[in-house]
């Protein structure tokens, strides 16, 4: 009915004006691949179609993928066999291997500016804007959903054990002494962690402002090393081993595999992203509430500030000048504070721009959700430094799998702390080598 | 023996299998060479700059403990999969044969699992064995047995070995049930009358007959345990704990697809075929010539 109606509509406006207008009839399609399912999928629709409904000449498509490993590689088999779509979200550590295909990408910053959208980059919170920026300070990529690991803790748990449910542990000796008065109440662990990698290794060198690689963590170079095998890192892994062999520490899987160990209350603290908000409020029945991450006292510059995980929307190149005037709009349309204010509410995301989060400061929303801050916070606690801005190495999808074997080995009790992160580091710079010949130009 | 057949006009015969050879030359002997090409490139993801290594891509797997430590869990896996798949089949099957009331119902509930997606029954595996809300390993916690898969790599590798194995049971199951019906029953029965146990019957006259059956069934499901088994790992463990479960194709999935490495992961495929081939060619060389086909 509707394309009968839009035909006729169509032909009368031929009949009247003529020919050309005709072709405006039918609003353009820009394909979106994207990686995120379930509640965030629908909450991303939410948006898509705020744009479609907002004006008429171009409709966005959202398109399912698979998660972040699959979309990013579907979209690199596209490109190769010239299918690929318009935009793609690309999760953080795909950076790099984005950046470095020059001929692939069209890098924001130039989109906006061909197009003539206004496009300020100091719009964007520094600890967002820094991660996909180039050392000259411009932006190749448009910041969509970022988050950032916190400390998710089960307050009732804490009521119970005779702690203050308001006073959540600050230092790894705290949680490590709140687990046990936890325990001793019958709780069966004290915390646990999802994506080891990016929690207990990448966020807690920038935490503690320690370098995970050379060259800026990456940013300064392909020729860049990882470091993290430093004493620091040793230490922290050394103390989880040791907290797993007293049974305080559980692990529970490499992705968010340990998530029901929190909501259904068998360890009292978790260590994971913040944007678990939404799954956790609906599924948890106890009260909890989110904290910074914890840091050793005794390292001086601790805590510094954390560092983002999630996504960005990368455009691909090979499409008409109509399509990207389209996806200039789109991305225009996505960094109104509105729009990222609903978004940060239905997600547990970060607002990326600061007008968005002065929106919700403005609006209470903070006062009503408490915690919920809690990323943000983190992100802007401090200046980000070299440490601390975020990460680009090459194939660093495949170094999180190395440290993922690595601590697993810790885990099962096959290798130390220290024999692991060595492996890790040496596994890893083969694949930063590898990376950068591929990439060599 | 086969007959000769001339062919008169010259073209003809080659026209007759032309459909044959152009289904193998694009589906097989097509991509084969592509994944030989590209296991000599050294290639950036978007495929934007190539350089040509020659066999570095095949010397680098040889001196990479993790290639090596990958091909040992694919051999204790595939061995594993396709004993715990062949004994388990055989034992069913000797036991729905002797069973008269409600065969039929017995037999189609020994089939179901084979229906089931490789990913599903992994899945299914992975919820049953999950430490935390899983309902198998709540019991053996509640038998004192200490069980995590996610850590424990011996624990991974037994539930993929289960869970692949489960699928491939009521295949096997289908095979060895029609090989024992057409077994003659006056064999049995003569051995019966020289007073031989029904074990030693087993040994002697049955399993010796139900050879074809059980050597078409190994070759079949030592290409399950080595081909098809990915989704069951993809939906499990992703080749974790440590690599404990990181069987061959799953590491071409893993290099190829995740770490856009395509020239290792082509050049690991290549290897892979390899060993199908000469797999193969053992297996119908020497095993087969044990084997008694029935007249």
């Amino acid at each position: 009915m509707r394309t009968s109606k839009r035909w006729l509509a169509a032909l009368t406006t031929t009949a009247i004006v003529g020919v050309a207008s005709a072709a405006q009839a039918e609003p353009i399609t820009i394909e979106f691949w994207h990686g995120l399912g379930g509640d965030t999928g629908k909450a991303l629709e939410k948006i898509t179609d705020g744009f479609n409904e907002s004006q008429d000449a171009y409709q966005i498509k959202p398109v399912y993928k698979g998660n972040y490993t699959e979309t990013m590689t579907a979209a690199i088999s596209a490109f190769r066999a010239q299918e690929q779509p318009a935009i793609v979200q690309v999760f953080e550590v795909g950076t790099a291997t984005m950046m470095n295909a020059e001929g692939a990408i069209y890098p924001v910053h130039q989109l906006m500016d061909d197009q003539d959208v206004a496009f300020d980059e100091d719009d964007y919170i520094p600890a967002v804007a820094s991660y996909y920026t180039t050392t000259d300070g411009e932006m190749l990529s448009m910041p969509f959903n970022s988050s950032s690991p916190v400390m998710w803790y089960n307050k009732d748990a804490f009521e119970a054990a005779g702690l203050d449910p308001n006073q959540p542990p600050e230092t790894w000796s705290e949680v490590a002494e709140y687990s046990r008065k936890i325990m001793d109440n019958g709780y069966e662990c004290g915390f646990s962690i999802g994506w080891q990698s990016w929690v207990a290794i990448e966020n807690f060198s920038a935490w503690h402002n320690s370098p995970i690689g050379t060259k800026q963590n990456g940013f300064g170079g392909l020729d860049t090393e990882l470091v993290f095998n430093n004493d620091l890192v040793t230490r922290h892994i050394a103390d989880l081993r040791e907290w797993q062999q007293e049974g305080i520490f559980q692990y529970g899987g490499r992705r968010g595999e340990s998530l029901p160990m929190f909501i259904n209350g068998k360890c009292a603290m978790w260590l994971n992203s913040s944007a678990y908000y939404g799954g956790i409020k609906s599924q948890a029945d106890f009260e909890f509430g989110q904290a910074f991450l914890p840091h050793y006292a005794d390292v001086e510059d601790a805590p510094q500030n954390s560092i983002i995980g999630g996504a960005t929307l990368w455009v691909l190149r090979g499409k008409d000048n109509e399509q990207y005037q389209g996806v200039a709009r789109f991305f225009d349309y996505l960094s109104q504070p509105e729009v990222q204010f609903t978004w940060h509410q239905d997600t547990g995301y970060v607002p990326i721009t600061t007008a968005a989060y002065e929106l919700a400061q403005e609006e209470g929303y903070y006062e009503e959700n408490p915690g919920t801050d809690t990323a943000i916070k983190q992100l802007s606690l401090n200046e980000p430094t070299p440490n601390s801005k975020g990460l680009r190495f090459g194939n660093f999808v495949q170094i999180r799998d190395v440290i993922n074997e690595e601590l697993e080995a810790v885990w099962s009790g096959d290798k130390s702390a220290e024999d692991a992160l060595d492996s890790a580091v040496e596994r890893g710079n083969q694949l930063l080598r590898k990376f950068e010949r591929q990439n060599a130009s | 023996m086969l007959k000769r057949v001339h062919f008169k006009h010259p073209v003809l015969p080659y026209l007759l299998v032309a459909p044959q050879l152009a289904v193998t030359l694009v589906f097989f002997i097509w991509p084969a060479g592509q994944a030989l090409w590209q296991s000599m490139l050294v290639e950036d993801a978007f495929g934007l700059s190539t350089e040509f290594v020659w066999f570095e891509n095949y010397l680098a797997l040889l001196s990479d403990p993790q290639y090596l430590n990958s091909i040992k869990v694919t051999v204790v896996f595939t061995v594993s999969v396709t004993a715990l798949g062949i004994g388990s089949g055989l034992f069913l099957a000797s036991m729905a044969d002797r069973v008269i009331r409600f065969a039929t119902g017995y037999r189609t509930l020994l089939i179901t699992p084979y229906a089931v997606a490789p990913a599903v029954a992994g899945v299914l595996w992975l919820f049953m064995f999950n430490p935390t809300v899983g309902i198998l390993a709540y019991l053996m916690h509640g038998l004192g047995i200490s069980w995590n898969p996610l850590v424990n790599g011996s624990d991974a590798m037994v539930m993929v070995i289960i869970a692949a194995a489960w699928k491939q049971i009521s295949y096997n199951f289908v095979f060895f049930l029609a090989g024992l019906q057409s077994i003659p029953r006056s064999l049995i029965e003569a051995a019966a009358i020289d007073g031989a146990g029904p074990f030693r019957r087993f040994w002697t006259v049955i399993f010796p007959l139900l050879s074809p059956t059980t050597f078409f069934l190994m070759v079949v499901n030592l290409v399950y345990a080595f081909f098809e088994t990915f989704a069951t790992i993809h939906a499990t463990t992703s080749g974790g704990p440590a690599n404990a479960t990181n069987i061959m194709v799953y590491k071409v999935y893993r290099d190829g697809f995740e770490g856009l490495d395509l020239g290792s992961s082509a050049a690991q495929s290549v290897v892979l075929m390899l060993i199908v081939i000469a797999l193969t060619i053992i297996q119908f060389r020497y095993v087969e010539k044990r084997v008694e086909y029935g007249t």
